[in-house]
Formats: structure tokens, C-alpha cells, sequence
């Protein structure tokens, strides 16, 4: 079991490298995003700080979403999601291994982006911690959701838009629960409530996802 | 060991067949015929579980397939119209991701064995969009050549493929079924499969299926 999921993982880390246009795109969005709103909203650095957890959040959303009609539709094209389906293990398994390698090319780079671009926010050390932190945790639930929405419109014309119909309203108790885990920080109640549910959705999001992502591709593959 | 017994196909609103019935047996191939349209490649994925069946019901070993679930499906190989071949990656690295995907132990050196024997020779370590069409249907097959499972559903295989190379995969696929496995696959270039028995299914347009011997 764990070999497969490793073997998944290990599959789409070399085609992510192979292709390495694509993470830099969704890197250089974030970056971008996340650095015009200093720009447009003014030099005020109370201002900023109170922008910055949304900001940030809603930036990495967006990230993630640029990334996600790619997570099978590649595998679609080229028949290998027929190979996928019909080797002999549960197809939820290898949806996990594709989660968690859409993670650490799509997710991973945005949390380790964020301490630095959280800088031009005027955050102070503890908040920039908790954002990191908060990123770290709910961004595996962005992947492990979207990984439903995308199986759901695979192959549909116009899926991209479709998805962000589909996913965007899904990921907001995400971006609820972690932008609310910098505002608790910077308003001194404590994240820890905010990263548990945090963690919770996270977990749910990584898990259970699968499945019915699984179930989806296998009635796009009919 | 494969039976179907009057499957029924209906695709949006057109029902391309009905009444398909057959059984095949260890060793032998089903050769299955039909004009373009004729719901072939319908009928295959039917064979592997990836479309379910308008009617009708499709056993292996005597089980119904959709209970079976992966016992079957580790016990099937299916190649279909697309190559499942990853356009980034090198041949080499095609064979053996897919086959530890599959749960295959495959070795380096079998892998090697199995492109040079398809004729990729010194195009292990190119990536694959550099390959001509045919040569990625070669790198495709490539897998055939340790394949030991009991049921090859092929579909279209020689593709693309030029004469030596559908001479191999008729090889090949005459080498399984002296081995007792069974194979069915489409084709529209009459090539002799070196077996012992082969059976031939025509989808034709409507109900004009019939099966011969």
C-alpha cells in the first residue's frame, strides 16, 4: 500500500520536474498577487496588517486553483488514468499519492514563500509564525479537496472555470479557520483553537477526499 | 474462464449492440471484427470493468467481474487506443514506473531486455515526445513482453506499428496463449496469430452480430 502511494508520489515529482514551467507559474502568481496589494492599498502599516492573513490566504487559494485542472488531466489524455483504474489496488490509494505530490509541488512552495512575502505586511515575528503555520496545515485540505472538484470536471469543456465554481466556495471554511488564526494571534486570543480545526479540515480533506475523487474518475473514464 | 453473456451497449442514444455473447477459454484468442463505430472498443472496456454494461453480465473464473474487482484486474492486461506513455519521461523510465504502479517487480535489466527486444535500442534514455508515433506504440507494447497475466485485452494494437514490429507483438501474443492465457483484441490488418484457437466476433451495424467459428 505504502509502496504504491510512494511510487504515485515518486511518478509525478519526476513529471513535475520534467516540467518545471508550471510550479513556477503558480509560484510567480502568488508572488505577484500577494505583492500588488501593498502597492494598490497604500503604505499605512496598520492597514496592511490587518489585510495581510486574507491576503495571503486568498492568494494561495487562487494558486492552488491555477494548478488543479492538471492534476489528472494529463493522465486523462494519455491513457494512463485507464492504467491507473484498472491496476490492482484500490484507485482511492492512488489518488492519495497523487494529493500528497500535488501538495509538495503546488502547496509546499507557497508556505515557504509566505514568512517572506508576510514581510511587506509589517507582521510582526508571532503572526508571520502562525501564517506559516497556518499554510503548513491548510494547504494539504486545498489539495485533497480540489482533488474532487478536478475529477469531477474532467473532461468537461470549460472545466477550469467550472472548477472554481465548483471547489472555491468549498475551501472556505479553509481560509476562514486560517486567516482566523493570524487575526487571533495578532488580537492575542491564541490560534491554537483556529489550527486545530484547521487541522482537523485537513486531515478530513486528505483522507476521505480520495474516495470520492476516485468515484468521480472512474464515472469520467465510462 | 471469460464468458459474457448477451451484453448490451448503448451509447447516448444509439444502441450500437445487443445479444453479444461468448465464451472464451484458456489458450484461446478472440478476434473481434466490425466496421468503425461498431462499438469494439465499446465492448473492450466493457471486458475490463471500465464501462458497465447496458444488460448483460460478464464472468471470469465464473465470478461476475464488478465482485471479482481487483482479484480480476490483477489478473488483466489492457492496451488501449492511447499508449499511457508519459511524454516526459524516457522510455525506461516508462516501463518501470508503470509496472511498480501495476505492483510488478520489474528490474532494470528486464526493462532493457523488453526495449531492446521491441527495437528501442539506443532510444532508452530519450524522452518520449522525441519518439516517432510508432516507436511509442513500440515503447507501449514493450510491456507484453513480461506480461504474465492471464487475460490481454488489446485494442488496436499494431497501430502505427510497422511489419516487424506486428510480427513481434503476433509473436507475443501466440507466446501467451500457448502459455494458456487468453487474449482479445481488435484489429483492422489481417495478421495471423500463431495459435491454436482463435474465435472471431462480428460486431455488425444493429443486430446483425453474429459470432463464427
Amino acid at each position: 500500500m505504502l509502496i504504491l502511494i510512494r511510487a504515485v508520489i515518486g511518478r509525478d515529482l519526476r513529471l513535475a520536474m520534467r516540467r518545471q514551467a508550471d510550479i513556477v507559474a503558480a509560484m510567480f502568481f502568488f508572488i505577484i498577487v500577494v505583492s500588488l496589494f501593498p502597492l494598490g492599498v497604500g503604505p499605512e502599516p496598520d492597514q496592511l496588517r490587518k489585510l495581510a492573513p486574507g491576503v495571503l490566504w486568498v492568494a494561495a487559494l487562487l494558486a492552488t486553483m491555477l494548478s488543479l485542472p492538471r492534476l489528472f488531466a494529463e493522465d486523462h489524455r494519455d491513457g494512463t488514468l485507464e492504467q491507473l483504474a484498472l491496476a490492482p489496488q484500490p484507485l482511492g490509494l492512488v489518488v492519495l499519492g497523487k494529493v500528497i505530490a500535488h501538495w509538495l509541488v503546488a502547496g509546499l512552495p507557497l508556505v515557504l514563500l509566505a514568512p517572506v512575502l508576510g514581510i511587506q505586511f509589517d507582521l510582526a515575528g508571532d503572526a508571520l509564525a502562525v501564517l506559516t503555520l497556518s499554510l503548513l496545515i491548510g494547504t494539504p485540505a486545498l489539495s485533497g479537496i480540489g482533488a474532487i472538484g478536478a475529477a469531477l470536471t474532467l473532461g468537461v469543456r470549460g472545466g477550469g472555470v467550472l472548477l472554481s465554481l465548483l471547489v472555491l466556495p468549498l475551501y472556505i471554511p479553509v481560509l476562514i479557520f486560517g486567516a482566523g488564526a493570524v487575526d487571533a494571534t495578532v488580537s492575542g486570543l491564541g490560534p491554537q483553537a483556529h489550527l486545530s480545526l484547521l487541522g482537523a479540515l485537513a486531515l478530513g480533506g486528505v483522507f476521505f477526499a480520495p474516495w470520492p475523487t476516485a468515484a468521480a474518475l472512474r464515472v469520467a473514464l465510462e | 474462464m471469460l464468458e459474457a453473456s448477451n451484453l448490451e451497449c448503448v451509447r447516448g442514444e444509439r444502441r450500437l449492440f445487443a445479444d453479444v455473447s461468448f465464451r472464451l477459454e484458456g489458450g484461446e484468442m478472440l478476434y473481434l471484427q466490425g466496421m468503425n463505430g461498431s462499438g469494439k472498443t465499446s465492448l473492450l472496456r466493457m471486458l475490463c470493468g471500465l464501462t458497465p454494461a447496458a444488460s448483460g453480465e460478464i464472468r471470469w473464473r465464473s465470478q461476475p467481474i464488478g465482485k471479482l474487482g481487483e482479484t480480476f484486474r490483477s489478473e488483466l492486461c489492457y492496451l488501449g487506443h492511447h499508449n499511457a506513455i508519459k511524454e516526459e519521461l524516457t522510455p525506461l523510465e516508462n516501463i518501470l514506473s508503470s509496472a511498480r504502479l501495476a505492483q510488478e517487480s520489474l528490474d532494470e535489466e528486464a526493462a532493457l531486455d523488453a526495449l531492446e527486444l521491441v527495437g528501442l535500442h539506443g532510444r532508452e534514455d530519450l524522452a518520449c515526445r522525441y519518439l516517432s508515433q510508432g516507436q511509442k506504440r513500440r515503447a507501449a507494447l514493450a510491456r507484453l513482453v513480461h506480461e504474465k497475466r492471464a487475460l490481454w485485452i488489446l485494442d488496436e494494437p499494431y497501430v502505427a506499428l510497422d511489419r516487424a514490429a506486428i510480427q513481434l507483438i503476433a509473436g507475443l501474443v501466440g507466446a501467451h496463449l500457448q502459455r494458456g492465457g487468453l487474449a482479445v483484441l481488435t484489429t483492422h490488418q489481417a495478421v495471423a496469430v500463431p495459435a491454436a484457437a482463435v474465435r472471431e466476433l462480428w460486431l455488425g451495424a444493429d443486430d446483425a452480430t453474429q459470432q463464427r467459428f
